[in-house]
């Protein structure tokens, strides 16, 4: 065998190694078994407020739906960003449409793993990356909540990918750098409980790092500027920095904050606007303690500069 | 040739200015706007006294500055450019902006033909208020850097 035949065969045997490490590194990962006895028993009472905290009705109800209608989890919200077009899908209970044939394990695997029944990558425009942080038990609560919402009929399309998007596994890799149960800012022994209760809802299920922190060309959140604002992911425009650093809320006190997200009005009486409107209802259906806890998190959280390109220079003239 | 140029580069020119100041002057109707939602929203969180008399003439200030808004000299085609938070959508979906704004003066108006006469309708009418300033700027404003 030639020296160059020896070569080719070593690197495809390497090559092939490579592919099947890729491929097995990939793979869909369910909780294990520890993890689903960690569940437990849900509440659906307080199912609810994780359910508002989540904002779940603002994608997978019809847009601008108020009352009753928010509740019907029917899916069909398109969220067009750089990596395609994705469609929300039904979440209500009918058992062929929606989700009501999954168990409690099953629902945990889509929240915390980002993994479907049938056992495929889900992928994270679900932002499951920041529910990954959520705790067992608020799973099991949501779980319970939904449990009790009406079965809507009737699938919603599928997402519109460009290729390589398009593949799942793809989705294996992404975890991989992205999906950790862990919180993003750690906190020192004694730090108090109203500042780690905001963690977990800003962190978890509220998902605010999903537009308010920048990503990376491979669609991560970038966790060295966590909650630094950043360019919209649809649309124009960008979404403020809410870290005490920056232009966007850095001179606002607690009380500004927790104002804010239950009346929509910034410190200067302006309005809130933009997607924020959708989360700013949710907020408001949140306790005062949970809004202020919320506040007083992002007043700990650590300071950075704004996460999008500063405005263009205004034109002479 | 020279003097098409700058011809060209004077009516450029004057454009922007043009626009700048349909720009400045509508980012001060929203400002007073603001100042007299202000006073309102104060009361509501309890930083100042409820106080009817002042509430109807925070009601009335805003209704006759909402009233006076004209969607086709505020917002002519081209000014979406310049320093601006104003969506391009205004222009694409100008039924629908339109309608944002009859809405908002229908709600000003009827708040000034029943001010509230104490907190809790107070609350009510800033809430409808408020939900009227968010249903316009969450489709026709651009947040910017």
């Amino acid at each position: 065998m030639g020296a160059f035949k020896k070569f080719a065969v070593a690197a495809l045997a390497l090559g092939g190694a490579g592919a099947a490490a890729l491929w097995w590194l990939a793979l869909p990962e369910r909780l294990s078994p520890n993890a689903v006895a960690a569940l437990g028993t849900g509440d659906a009472a307080r199912g609810q407020r994780i359910f508002d905290a989540g904002g779940c009705a603002s994608c997978h109800a019809k847009p601008k739906s108020d009352g009753e209608a928010r509740l019907l989890l029917a899916g069909g919200v398109e969220l067009k960003t750089g990596f395609g077009t994705f469609v929300a899908p039904n979440i209500s209970t009918d058992p062929n449409d929606g989700i009501g044939a999954w168990s409690l394990e099953d629902f945990a695997n889509a929240m915390l793993r980002g993994v479907s029944r049938e056992g495929q990558h889900l992928y994270p425009a679900f932002p499951y990356a920041s529910y990954a942080r959520m705790k067992p038990a608020e799973v099991a609560d949501l779980y319970a909540f939904m449990k009790t919402l009406p079965s809507v009929a009737g699938s919603a399309p599928d997402h519109t990918l460009p290729f390589p998007v398009s593949i799942r596994s793809g989705v294996g890799l992404w975890k991989l750098l992205y999906l950790s149960d862990q919180p993003v800012v750690a906190f020192a022994d004694g730090t108090p409980d109203k500042v780690l209760r905001g963690r977990d809802l800003v962190e978890g299920a509220g998902h605010c790092g999903e537009c308010h922190t920048p990503r990376s060309p491979a669609g991560g959140a970038d966790r060295t500027r966590w909650l630094a604002g950043a360019a919209a992911a649809e649309g124009q425009g960008i979404v403020p920095n809410i870290t005490p650093e920056g232009s966007g809320i850095s001179g606002w006190s607690e009380s500004d904050i927790a104002s804010y997200l239950e009346t929509g009005f910034t410190p200067e009486f302006d309005s809130v606007g933009g997607t924020m409107v959708e989360v700013q209802k949710n907020m408001a259906r949140l306790s005062a303690e949970d809004r202020e806890a919320i506040a007083a998190y992002l007043k700990a959280t650590p300071p950075h500069p704004n996460g999008y390109p500063a405005p263009q220079p205004k034109p002479a003239g | 040739m020279r003097k098409f140029v700058l011809a060209v580069a004077a009516i450029a020119l004057a454009t922007t200015a043009a626009f700048a100041d349909v720009i400045t002057d509508r980012q001060a109707v929203m400002k007073e706007n603001a100042r007299q939602v202000g006073t309102l929203v104060k009361m509501v969180k309890g930083e100042s006294a409820f106080d009817a008399a002042a509430v109807l003439a925070a009601l009335t200030a805003l209704n006759d500055n909402v009233q006076k808004i004209d969607v086709a000299a505020s917002f002519p085609a081209g000014s979406d450019q310049g320093d601006t938070t104003a969506s391009p959508k205004i222009w694409e979906d100008a039924a629908g902006f339109q309608a944002e704004v009859d809405k908002f003066k229908a709600v000003t108006a009827s708040a000034v033909a029943a001010p509230a006469q104490d907190l809790d309708a107070l609350k009510a009418q800033v809430g409808t208020i408020g939900q009227t300033c968010g249903t316009c700027h969450e489709a026709f404003r651009v947040k910017k850097g």
